[in-house]
């Protein structure tokens, strides 16, 4: 359903926007009920969501740690819920276990219902423009990591690579 | 490490709405100073100085002709930028993909209710 728009307002902000065919209280639950939120928050293939703790109030925390099935590496990331309004707006703060970059994330999603689809938009604020690089280096290079173990998986077995 | 923060610079650069137009005015073409200040309700130094920027970032250069010291777009190092970025959209539309599955799923469940 529709194509995802990354996009950087400012030189703190990354801004995602797309659109999904569903009611918005439904994509909101796929955002705050853990059982949920583990089946798709996975970040590259090859990586699964062993912890998905939110306590979704005001004030209440999350914690969510991925881990690498091939290497069993970690990446923790957690923070404080500052705004909720079901089923349109929540406002948390977001910082990784090992944070390489000052400072914390102020993340913002908001969903707009209309006609049954919802358009998601989730913008990302950093404390400078160096920390908003930074996160977006991570995706790139744990993605590029991805997919040289898929590669490598691929020429470990020829017959999968030439079918 | 030099390379990321280039890179860093360039995303500054592309921070700017008027900077990104001048990116796309020079994705068609080269053009000189005064041509590109034309479209922009601004002053020539006030374009230099944007210029100056998208130069030291590596955007783009200045042509051969002397004369009208035409700018042209540094393509290499916009499609290094852009699939940086390219790379993050992937990585997320990966998660959104199995969000599609989910809410699927999740429609299907409360159609059965709702029945």
């Amino acid at each position: 359903m529709g194509q995802l728009k990354v996009t950087m307002p400012s030189d703190r902000e990354i801004a995602m926007t797309r659109v999904f065919d569903a009611p918005r209280k439904l994509v909101f639950d796929a955002h705050t009920k853990p059982e949920l939120v583990r089946r798709w928050l996975l970040g590259p293939p090859g990586w699964s969501m062993p912890v998905c703790e939110m306590d979704l109030r005001v004030g209440g925390k999350y914690r969510w740690v991925w881990r690498s099935d091939s290497d069993g590496s970690t990446m923790g990331i957690g923070g404080v819920y500052r705004e909720i309004v079901a089923p349109e707006r929540i406002v948390s703060t977001e910082r990784f276990d090992e944070a390489w970059y000052p400072g914390e994330g102020l993340n913002t999603l908001v969903l707009v219902e209309e006609g049954g689809r919802t358009t998601l938009t989730q913008t990302m604020r950093y404390q400078s423009t160096e920390a908003r690089d930074a996160v977006l280096k991570s995706g790139m290079e744990k993605g590029v990591a991805a997919s040289y173990d898929r590669l490598a998986e691929l020429l470990a077995s020829p017959s999968e690579a030439t079918r | 490490m030099v390379m990321h923060a280039s890179l860093d610079a360039t995303f500054a650069a592309l921070a700017d709405p008027t900077r990104r137009s001048i990116l796309t005015r020079l994705a068609s073409g080269e053009a000189s100073v005064a041509e590109l200040a034309r479209p922009f309700a601004m002053s020539q130094p006030a374009i230099s100085k944007h210029l100056k920027v998208l130069e030291r970032a590596g955007l783009i250069r200045r042509g051969r002709d002397a004369q009208r010291r035409p700018r042209r777009l540094e393509p290499k190092r916009l499609a290094e930028a852009t699939e940086w970025l390219e790379r993050y959209r992937r990585l997320w539309e990966g998660n959104y993909q199995r969000l599609d599955a989910l809410l699927e799923e999740l429609k299907t469940k409360e159609r059965k209710w709702d029945s």
